[in-house]
C-alpha cells in the first residue's frame, strides 16, 4: 500500500456524492493520480479500484482507451506541450510547427525530454480552430503560435 | 443581414459578462422564472413549437427529443450535457462557455425542468481549461444564489448540476459514447436501440443536448416561439419530412480566410456570404478550392458550390452529410487535396474506437492508401478502392454502431467524386506531399 497519499484519497472520496455508484469516479479518480503523479501506476491503478470497489482490470480497461493516461513506463514530464495537427492548424502551418517543435526539444510526439521537462504530443482538433495555428500547455491553449512563440512559451516558468 | 442583432453572442465580451451579476442585470435567469412558473410540458411544448433543431451534429428536433422519455417515470431522469466538442473545425461551444456561461446554466435548468431531471452532468472535453473554470465559478455563484440546488427560487425544483471532465476522445462526443464514458467505462457507443431516452445514464431515461442547443433554449423561453422562428428557413414545402431550420446559428469559420472566428447569423446564410462578409475574403488574394461546410465528417463543398445555404438540409443537397457543427473551414487554390484528404483520414484512424471492424480496418486503410499516395507511390486502381472502403463503412451501409464512420466516408467520398482529376494527376506524375508529416505518429 501506499502509491496514493491519504490526500489523493480523500479528493478521490470527494467526488464520490456526485454520482450514483463508485464507478463513474473512474476518470476523475485517473485525473486526480495523473496530475499529480505525472503517471498512473500499476499500483495505483490498483488502489483506486479498491478505493472504487471496482476490479483492477476494469480501472485499467478505462485507463488503456484514453491514449491521455500514462503508466509508470513512459511517465510524464512536468508539462504537458501539445501541438495540433487537425485540418484547421495543418492548413495554417500546424504540421509545420509540430516538427520545428519536435526538432527544438529533440523528441518526438509522445516522448519526454531527458531533463523530464516537456512531453511533447500531438493533438487533435483542440477546439481552437479560430487560432490556427495552436499549441495547448497542460490545460490551456495559445492562438496563433510560431516555432519562436512555442519555444518561449515551454520556456517559461 | 444587416439588422440581425446577435443573441447568444450578445454579451461576449462585455465587461464582466461572465459574472452572475451582470448576467442579471442583462435580465439573466428571467426565462428560468418563466420556466418555473409553467408546467414542465408547457416549456417542453414552447422548445417543440419554436422548431429548435440540435445544434450537435445531427439537427435533431430538440423538443420533439425530450418527449420519447417515459411518462411519469419515477425514478431519477438526467440531463448529459454534450461539451466535448472535437469535430476538427468546430468551437462555438467554447466561444459561449467562456464568454457567458450563465446563459448555458440557465439553459440546462430550464431544460430539467421540462424534462423533469434534478440532476445534470456537463461531460466537458479536458482540453477546454479554461471553459472548465469558468463553467465552474459561474456553478458556484448559482448554487449560493439558490438558482441551483434544493427548492430553486422558492419553488419545488431541485436541481444540480455537475462538470465531468473528459480525457481526450473525439468518440466521446458521440451520445452514447458519452454516456458510457461518464459512467467510467471505456467510450464504447451503445448499439440503439435503447435509445438514451428510454435507457441513457446509468440506465436511466436520459437526454443528450449539446451546449449550443441548451443556451438557444434560454433565449426561446425568454424572446418566445415567434421570435425564433422569425429567422433561418422554412420547411421546404416538397419535402413533408423537412422540418425547417430556425433560429440563429453560431458558424465557425476557419482555415484560409483573413478573419477566422466564430460569427453569428441567422441559419442559411450561403457559404459564399460567410467567406466574403464574415471571413474577411480568402487570404492571400487567393481563389477558394473547397469548403468543409461542418466539420470534415460532412465532406466538402467545391468552389462551384458556394452558394449553397448552410442550414439543415444545404449542404446534403450538395452531396454533403449534412451541416455538422456548421464549422467552415476554407480551403484555398494552393493547397492539395490529397493532403486534406489524407488530414482528414488520419484524424478518424486515430478516433474510431474500433468496436467495430469496418470502421477500425477501414479509416486506418483509408489512411494507408492516402498515405502511400502522398508519398508518389499512389496507384491508378487506389482511388476505386478508397470508393469501395468509403462505401461500406457506416450507419447509412448498416455496418456499423455509431456515425463516426459515416462521417469518415464523406470526405473520402466528396473529395474522389468532386476533385478526382486533382488526385489523378497526383498519382499519374508520382507527386510527393511538401507537409513534414510525421509519419510514424499515429
Ligand atoms: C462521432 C461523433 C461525434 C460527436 N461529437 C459531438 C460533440 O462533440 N458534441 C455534440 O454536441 N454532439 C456530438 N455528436 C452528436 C451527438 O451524438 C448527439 O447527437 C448530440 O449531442 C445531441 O445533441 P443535440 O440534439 O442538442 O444536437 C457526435 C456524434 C458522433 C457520431
Ligand atoms: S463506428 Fe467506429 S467509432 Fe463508432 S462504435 Fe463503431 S468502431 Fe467505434
Ligand atoms: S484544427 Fe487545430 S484547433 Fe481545431
Amino acid at each position: 500500500m501506499g502509491a496514493l497519499s491519504e490526500e489523493i484519497r480523500e479528493r478521490i472520496r470527494a467526488e464520490f456524492p456526485k454520482y450514483p455508484n463508485k464507478r463513474a469516479v473512474t476518470l476523475n479518480a485517473l485525473h486526480i493520480v495523473q496530475d499529480a503523479q505525472r503517471q498512473v501506476s500499476i499500483e495505483a491503478m490498483r488502489e483506486i479500484a479498491e478505493l472504487l470497489e471496482l476490479h483492477p482490470a476494469e480501472v485499467h480497461d478505462t485507463m488503456s482507451f484514453y491514449g491521455f493516461f500514462r503508466d509508470e513506463k513512459a511517465p510524464l514530464g512536468k508539462k504537458r506541450v501539445w501541438v495540433c495537427r487537425s485540418i484547421s492548424c495543418m492548413l495554417r502551418g500546424g504540421e509545420e510547427l509540430l516538427a520545428d517543435v519536435c526538432h527544438d526539444l529533440g523528441v518526438k510526439p509522445g516522448e519526454t525530454t531527458a531533463d523530464g521537462e516537456v512531453t511533447l504530443e500531438f493533438a487533435e482538433c483542440l477546439g481552437v480552430c479560430e487560432g490556427a495555428p495552436c499549441v495547448l500547455v497542460n490545460d490551456e491553449c495559445y492562438p496563433n503560435m510560431t516555432a519562436e512563440s512555442t519555444r518561449e512559451l515551454i520556456k517559461k516558468p | 443581414m444587416a439588422e440581425f442583432e446577435p443573441v447568444l453572442m450578445a454579451r461576449i465580451g462585455k465587461p464582466d459578462a461572465t459574472s452572475l451579476a451582470s448576467y442579471q442585470a442583462d435580465g439573466g435567469y428571467d426565462g428560468l422564472k418563466k420556466a418555473l412558473s409553467m408546467a414542465p410540458a408547457e416549456v417542453t411544448d414552447i422548445v417543440k413549437a419554436s422548431g429548435l433543431r440540435g445544434r450537435g451534429g445531427a439537427g435533431f428536433p430538440c423538443g420533439l427529443k425530450w418527449t420519447f422519455l417515459p411518462k411519469d417515470h419515477p425514478g431519477p431522469i438526467y440531463l448529459c450535457v454534450n461539451a466535448d466538442e472535437s469535430e476538427p473545425g468546430t468551437f462555438n461551444n467554447r466561444v459561449i462557455m467562456e464568454g457567458d456561461p450563465h446563459q448555458i446554466i440557465e439553459g440546462i435548468a430550464i431544460a430539467c425542468r421540462a424534462i423533469k431531471a434534478q440532476t445534470a452532468y456537463i461531460y466537458l472535453r479536458y482540453e477546454f481549461g479554461k471553459s472548465y473554470r469558468v463553467l465552474q465559478n459561474a456553478i458556484d455563484e448559482c448554487y449560493a444564489a439558490n438558482l441551483l440546488g434544493k427548492n430553486i427560487l422558492g419553488t419545488d425544483f431541485c436541481l444540480d448540476v455537475y462538470l465531468h471532465r473528459g480525457a481526450g476522445a473525439y468518440i466521446c462526443g458521440e451520445e452514447t459514447g458519452l454516456i458510457e464514458s461518464l459512467e467510467g467505462k471505456r467510450a464504447w457507443p451503445r448499439i440503439k436501440p435503447p435509445f438514451p431516452a428510454i435507457e441513457g445514464l446509468f440506465r436511466k431515461p436520459t437526454i443528450v443536448n449539446n451546449i449550443e442547443t441548451l443556451a438557444c433554449v434560454t433565449h426561446i423561453v425568454r424572446r418566445g416561439v415567434d421570435w425564433f422562428r422569425s429567422m433561418g428557413v422554412p420547411p421546404d414545402p416538397n419535402n413533408p419530412r423537412d422540418p425547417g431550420s430556425f433560429g440563429p446559428k453560431l458558424y465557425c469559420i476557419s482555415g484560409h480566410v483573413n478573419k477566422p472566428g466564430c460569427y453569428e447569423l441567422p441559419l442559411g446564410v450561403t457559404a459564399r456570404q460567410l467567406i466574403e462578409e464574415q471571413g474577411g475574403g480568402v487570404w492571400k488574394g487567393r481563389k477558394v478550392k473547397a469548403v468543409v461546410p461542418g466539420g470534415i465528417s460532412m465532406g466538402f463543398l467545391s468552389a462551384d458550390e458556394l452558394d449553397t445555404p448552410l442550414d439543415f438540409s444545404g449542404p446534403g443537397k450538395a452531396g454533403c452529410l449534412g451541416l455538422g457543427t456548421a464549422a467552415v473551414v476554407v480551403i484555398d487554390d494552393h493547397t492539395s487535396m490529397v493532403d486534406v484528404l489524407f488530414n482528414c483520414c488520419r484524424f478518424m484512424a486515430h478516433e474510431s474506437c474500433g468496436q467495430c471492424t469496418p470502421c477500425r480496418e477501414g479509416t486506418d486503410w483509408m489512411r494507408k492508401i492516402l498515405e502511400r499516395i502522398r508519398s508518389g507511390f499512389g496507384k491508378s486502381k487506389d482511388l476505386d478502392l478508397l470508393m469501395e472502403v468509403a462505401g461500406s463503412m457506416g450507419i447509412i451501409p448498416g455496418t456499423t454502431i455509431c456515425g463516426l464512420s459515416d462521417g469518415a466516408a464523406w470526405p473520402v467520398k466528396n473529395a474522389i467524386k468532386k476533385f478526382r482529376g486533382e488526385f489523378e494527376e497526383y498519382i499519374a506524375k508520382g507527386m510527393k506531399s511538401e507537409l513534414p508529416v510525421l509519419v510514424d505518429a499515429h
